[in-house]
């Protein structure tokens, strides 16, 4: 797409002030680096390896669920995992299981899909890819990575303090009124509303600072349509967070009021309203579930491009169809609430504008195999996620159409069909994605390449196991299983098990990831500056495996 | 010998204090279970069952208004919305689905063999035809309109609220279900789940469940008991948290908001019992406030009013001064099950916009 000049590609030539390359290059020590950083990359690393860490918790409280759901009846949570003590009463295990919902949904949404996506590889990448030698407010970078860390901590302490029925908050991560005001007695809610406040003035600031840098620090030539598709929809994914978070802000805080300080917002009693809470919280909850995917659909788009060694087909369709499924995604909310009561006429709405994200949403799978048609197709490990995230997605892109139907969501709602579909659309695809990307460029950030057998043993491994997990649970929905309960009447055991074992191939699976990520970073093959040949065209690959500490001294131009 | 043994359990139940406390696993914060009379301070509503014959409560019927072990599609639907939703999902819904999801599997599968790097060594440079992009924009438009029609249609059934024949009031409660019927003398059910026999905190006496009462954690104490082919009125309302109000069999699901009413209605074609279960976050026991609706023929539903000591509107409220606190409007209906006794007006969000 671009030819770079040759002095970009090296910043190291010789016949430049010897000094000054040597001081641009030269790496701060240990603290100053990692604690005090003002690099975008060492940024991006950070966030990926606080994604790693997040997720590694929030999937193993997946495994204590499936491990209890295996079976009808409770086994795990009276006393056999390590936070319910043996002498708890019935309630406290079953707060404890509320404790789990929770805490999954909101690690895995705030503390792993958001910062592997937006943190790690949109800091790493969107400078590399629009030319720019760093992001825009690089300090504001390192505050924006560092309120995640104290938000991380008080969302894991309030599961040690005590939230109503028992130690931690079981509000589910929607934290719906009056469930976290009046029936959540105790701090820990207040540790999780001031988590969600800290992850969302992070994810506030990053927004800013992406949405500076992609307006402002593009080389010269790159205009808004010459970016690459993952710049695209970082942008787009940045002015989601933008208007998005300031209304759960709100809503939370009015939570805490509401807690603390005697008001009564959702509360009927005082003149509020229950339901306007869950109006405000899903104006912020739809747009992030776009959030959550919008990066995963860039990566995917310059992943297919390379692999099928073409330029990705419908450029501008593909670029336009992000900022559709973006504006429209913020007219669409009340779908999650079918069931409240609203009137007939709200309800056709909703039902018809939900339907018109699948308009774009379609074009976009079928540009992608579509840029795949009359390519040279290689099937690397990253291809294969990305082909795996296409099909899958369209899986829960359909059963996203079924439940856009107010008539038909009446018997959907709240059943595991809603958790079949969700997981297709972010755990099959956001997580699908993540490691395409996470494949695709860690020869890039890391310089050494991964097992390319490992990463294919994993990937099979995960594609059968999510599916395991997952599929049944549309079966277990239309027989009428609800979401959110720690135990179920016998007729749902199968589906349960089969479940179960699907969630022990994707724990092997994961092992394999983990076993691929250490083996590599130390005995990994060095990986060349641009690994993937001729269809990798973006900046990124003009640069050294990892690129210099700083890049783009001298910018390159775009023709 | 069954049912006697059933008679029996329900005699300890009416008669143990203890009984009254019928939580699934502890005692504590129990709901008052049993059968409780809305307006009964002087017991006189005791003497009122003691006149009337007990009901007999029929056993499930095994696959039908419950979950199918194994299941893949929804449940056997007893309603006429719910037939006509079920029909919507499986004969039109479903089968786009998976034309579309097949469609793009074949797709996918296809350019991977067909333009593999080993038989198509030189990809194309192709990367834009503006008729093929028209088509894929305009034609999952159409698909969508060829949705969105009956699904406009099936909404509209499920908002049309016939003329209710019965209105009961579903309360939620953490972590139990009240039922009022205010055309019947203010009688009032108090549905609690029913333990396992081999439950640590069952006490002696305590009523526990059998296969007569329905799977486990979805059998209750005492059922929503509805007439069948009568339109029933729910308006449904809460004490504390979100619940909802849900049974798949109806195709029926509606939160219950504390400080709101909302509305919804079914109309039941065939006798059975059937089973939902709270389905909004209520807190620790949530998975343990099952729901259970009897559909009874319409004089069933009678003898059944009269085992709990109601009254049917308009008959002579006998014995029961429990009916003092009915509105004296209903006296004025006829006293066939088959009449139409004024429903309460009840300020509505459902209903606002219809």
């Amino acid at each position: 797409m671009s030819t770079i000049p040759a002095d970009a590609l090296h910043l190291e030539k010789p016949g430049k002030a010897h000094s000054a390359e040597h001081h641009d290059d030269h790496k701060p020590g240990f603290f100053v680096r990692w604690f005090m950083s003002t690099n975008h990359k060492d940024i991006g690393t950070l966030y990926l390896i606080f994604a790693i860490v997040a997720g590694i918790i929030g999937g193993s409280l997946s495994g204590i669920m499936r491990w209890e759901l295996m079976e009808p009846g409770i086994q795990v949570l009276n006393g056999a995992w390590p936070f319910g003590p043996g002498t708890a009463s019935f309630d406290e295990w079953a707060h404890h299981w509320n404790v789990l919902i929770t805490a999954h949904g909101l690690i895995m949404v705030f503390f792993m899909v958001m910062p592997a996506m937006i943190g790690g590889f949109g800091n790493w990448f969107v400078p590399l890819m629009i030319g720019a030698p760093d992001m825009a407010f690089p300090r504001m970078n390192n505050i924006s990575f560092w309120l995640l860390v104290p938000a991380f901590i008080l969302l894991l302490g309030s599961t040690f303090v005590p939230g109503g029925s028992g130690l931690g908050s079981g509000t589910g991560w929607t934290v719906y009124a009056p469930l976290s005001t009046s029936g959540s007695a105790g701090p820990s809610t207040d540790m999780v509303i001031f988590a969600l406040h800290l992850a969302g003035a992070s994810s506030i600031l990053g927004a800013i600072n992406f949405i500076t840098t992609i307006f402002n620090m593009r080389a010269p030539g790159m205009t808004l349509h010459k970016m690459p598709l993952f710049v695209w929809s970082v942008l787009v994914t940045a002015f989601l967070l933008l208007l998005a978070l300031p209304v759960l802000a709100g809503a939370i805080t009015m939570l805490l009021t509401d807690r603390n300080f005697g008001t009564t917002f959702f509360d009927a009693s005082g003149g509020g309203d229950p339901v306007l809470y869950q109006h405000l919280f899903w104006f912020f909850g739809h747009p992030e579930v776009y959030i959550m995917i919008l990066p995963g659909f860039g990566m995917i788009s310059q992943i297919v491009s390379t692999f099928s060694r073409k330029p990705v087909f419908g450029y501008l369709g593909m670029a336009y169809a992000m900022v559709a499924i973006g504006v429209v995604g913020f007219v669409v909310w009340a779908h999650h609430m079918f069931t409240t009561g609203m009137s007939l006429d709200t309800k056709m709405y909703f039902t018809a504008a939900t339907m018109i994200i699948a308009v774009p949403t379609g074009v976009k799978i079928f540009s992608w195999i579509a840029t795949m048609w009359g390519g040279s197709l290689t099937f690397e490990t990253p291809m294969l996620w990305a082909i795996g995230f296409i099909f899958l997605f369209t899986v829960g892109g359909v059963t996203g159409v079924v439940l856009a139907n107010g008539g038909i969501d009446t018997y959907m709602h709240d059943t595991y069909y809603v958790v079949a579909h969700f997981h297709y659309v972010l755990s099959l695809g956001a997580v699908f994605s993540i490691f395409a990307g996470f494949y695709y460029w860690f020869g890039k950030m890391s310089g050494r390449m991964y097992n390319e057998f490992l990463g294919k043993v994993h990937f099979f491994l995960m594609f059968i196991g999510v599916n395991m997990v997952f599929f049944p649970m549309h079966f277990l929905g239309l027989d009428g299983m609800p979401r959110r309960i720690p135990d179920y009447t016998p007729a749902f055991s199968e589906w349960n098990y089969v479940a179960t074992v699907g969630f022990m191939v994707t724990a092997a699976g994961m092992a394999v990831f983990f076993v691929n990520v250490f083996y590599s970073l130390f005995a990994g093959p060095k990986a060349p500056g641009n690994y993937w040949g001729e269809g990798a065209t973006t900046l990124e690959w003009t640069l050294s495996s990892p690129p210099p500490f700083h890049q783009f001294s001298t910018l390159p131009k775009i023709d | 010998m069954k049912l006697i043994g059933w008679a029996i359990a329900l005699a300890a139940v009416l008669a143990t204090p203890a009984a009254a406390q019928t939580t699934v696993a502890t005692n504590e914060a129990a709901a008052p279970a049993g059968n409780a009379m809305a307006a009964d301070p002087q017991g006189t509503g005791g003497a009122a069952q003691a006149e009337a014959p007990p009901f007999q409560y029929q056993a499930p019927t095994a696959g039908v208004g419950e979950p199918v072990a194994g299941g893949l599609g929804t449940q056997e639907q007893v309603t006429e919305v719910g037939r006509d939703a079920a029909a919507f999902h499986d004969f039109w819904l479903l089968l786009i689905c998976a034309l579309i999801s097949v469609f793009v599997l074949g797709l996918l599968l296809y350019a991977m063999i067909r333009f593999r790097r080993g038989a198509n060594p030189t990809p194309s440079r192709t990367s834009h035809n503006t008729a093929i992009e028209v088509v894929w924009t305009v034609i999952p438009v159409l698909i969508l309109v060829a949705i969105a029609i009956p699904s406009i249609r099936l909404m509209r059934a499920q908002y049309s609220f016939p003329h209710a024949d019965l209105t009961v009031k579903v309360i939620g409660n953490q972590w139990y279900w009240t039922y009022q019927y205010p055309d019947n003398g203010g009688l009032e059910i108090v549905s609690n789940i029913l333990r396992e026999p081999n439950d640590p905190t069952l006490k002696p006496g305590d009523r526990f469940r059998t296969d007569a009462d329905g799977p486990p954690l979805l059998a209750v104490d005492e059922r929503l008991v509805i007439p069948v082919g009568k339109v029933v009125k729910f308006i449904v309302t809460s004490n504390d948290v979100i619940h909802a109000f849900a049974i798949p069999a109806f195709w029926t699901k509606i939160d219950a908001n504390p400080g709101q009413l909302n509305e919804t209605w079914v109309k039941v074609d065939r006798p059975g019992v059937y089973f939902g279960q709270c389905s909004e976050l209520c807190g620790a026991r949530h998975g343990y406030m099952p729901i259970a609706v009897e559909a009874v023929a319409p004089e069933k539903f009678a003898a059944w009013v009269a085992s709990k000591g109601g009254t049917m509107p308009g008959a002579t409220p006998a014995a029961a001064p429990a009916g003092a606190q009915l509105p004296p409007a209903n006296a004025e209906a006829p006293a066939s099950a088959e009449s139409n006794p004024p429903t309460p007006s009840v300020a509505d969000r459902a209903t606002a916009n219809d």
